[in-house]
């Protein structure tokens, strides 16, 4: 790995940790945070391996004791918690999403990286969130897809799209992602 | 921008080692679950209390902190509990996750940033063997913590001056006007970062034994 892409994943980690200091929607217990843009932005921008190395940066940051997640908390505190679930899959969320705009490099646009951040953004973050959710805290599927799920989904496609947005811009104004083979080798 | 949740005393807790320290909390975690009675999972809470609060003399607002930012959980898993089984494990339940986190608060409150790294960087040694060097992490934890108050100070810049020209979006307008330009900034400024630190060495690999002359 150059020392490029571990500035690049440290900056991502960083931005992630930025975003939480943005004044958080309280809705119940688990806040609406600028949070998931981040991993949606780090998996847009840098791709699937350097996205995921930047959220799970992130999350070694908050793990050793800096309070950099959105309601200010931080240690090893909110890894044992009901809402650890979602942390867990932040890392695979951005890996995902990474993937998917690799594959759709050649034609990524609002519209394709609107739906690439809602299957990694959205489903794989509460595929993993939601069961944990409902084991820890020993809740009805009912219920913890309720409380846990639902009442975010709105506010995720508002985030998958800006995340789609945002980077369409950095995509053609200063591309981190390498273009597919083909077109390097034909270099 | 003071960061850590480090609270400075002169304690035995303090003392231990950090790697000690994760052990424990780890050994705590499975043990609660390995044991599910509300006696066990009371006395643990007290031992938490007791070693936080007595032994290492941590001040009684930083735990509450934490406690109050799962308040809410704690509150709606006993009314989930109450209404779906019974009231009694529903106290269970939440009380094993406040021990939890008041575990992890401790260990967090007396353990110092550079130290958690420092045990980062070990269990990251035998990722050598599948070519990840323990100290390119520390370097890249290093890095993210100076990028943080960096990019506070490049979106406040961004902001004046669309503020300047006018025009200051609300909302999630404001969102996109202000990440896009900043991203594309400091995009630019690792890899300028990237390549100063090349200059100096970074990607070099420190050479194994020490060199002798013979």
């Amino acid at each position: 790995m150059k020392t490029r892409d571990l500035a690049y994943i440290a900056l991502f980690a960083a931005i992630i940790a930025v975003l939480g200091t943005l004044p958080a929607i309280n809705v119940g217990p688990v806040p609406i945070t600028a949070q998931t843009l981040g991993v949606m932005l780090a998996g847009s921008v840098l791709g699937a391996r350097r996205g995921f190395l930047a959220v799970l940066l992130f999350l070694v940051l908050v793990a050793v004791g800096l309070p950099l997640l959105a309601s200010g908390a931080g240690g090893l505190a909110p890894f044992a918690g009901a809402s650890a679930g979602y942390l867990y899959s932040w890392p695979v969320a951005a890996a995902v999403i990474g993937w998917l705009t690799e594959r759709t490099w050649g034609r990524y646009n609002v519209v394709v990286g609107t739906l690439v951040n809602v299957v990694g953004g959205i489903i794989v973050i509460y595929a993993v969130g939601v069961p944990v959710l409902k084991a820890v805290a020993g809740l009805s599927w009912h219920t913890a897809l309720w409380s846990g799920a639902a009442v975010f989904v709105p506010g995720d496609l508002v985030k998958a799209f800006v995340a789609a947005a945002i980077a369409d811009v950095v995509r053609r104004s200063y591309p981190v992602i390498e273009r597919p083979r083909r077109a390097v080798g034909a270099r | 921008m003071t960061l850590a949740l480090y609270v400075p005393r002169a304690s035995a807790v303090h003392r231990l080692p950090a790697g000690l320290k994760l052990l424990c909390l780890a050994v705590l975690a499975v043990a609660l679950f390995a044991l599910p009675t509300i006696t066990a999972a009371g006395a643990a809470l007290a031992g938490v209390l007791a070693v936080g609060l007595l032994v290492a003399r941590l001040p009684v607002a930083v735990l509450a902190r934490q406690a109050r930012a799962v308040r809410w959980w704690l509150l709606a898993l006993l009314v989930v509990h109450a209404l779906t089984t019974d009231l009694l494990t529903g106290a269970h339940v939440a009380l094993r996750l406040l021990t939890l986190v008041l575990a992890a608060a401790v260990v967090t409150a007396t353990t110092r940033v550079s130290e958690m790294v420092a045990v980062v960087e070990t269990v990251c040694a035998p990722l050598r063997l599948v070519g990840v060097r323990p100290a390119r992490v520390g370097l890249a934890i290093t890095l993210a913590l100076r990028f943080i108050p960096v990019l506070t100070e490049r979106a406040d810049r961004i902001r004046a001056a669309q503020a300047a020209r006018g025009g200051s979006p609300r909302g999630v307008r404001a969102l996109r006007t202000t990440i896009a330009p900043l991203l594309v900034q400091v995009l630019q400024m690792a890899h300028d970062v990237s390549e100063a630190l090349d200059a100096r060495g970074a990607d070099v690999e420190p050479p194994r034994a020490a060199w002798r002359r013979s």
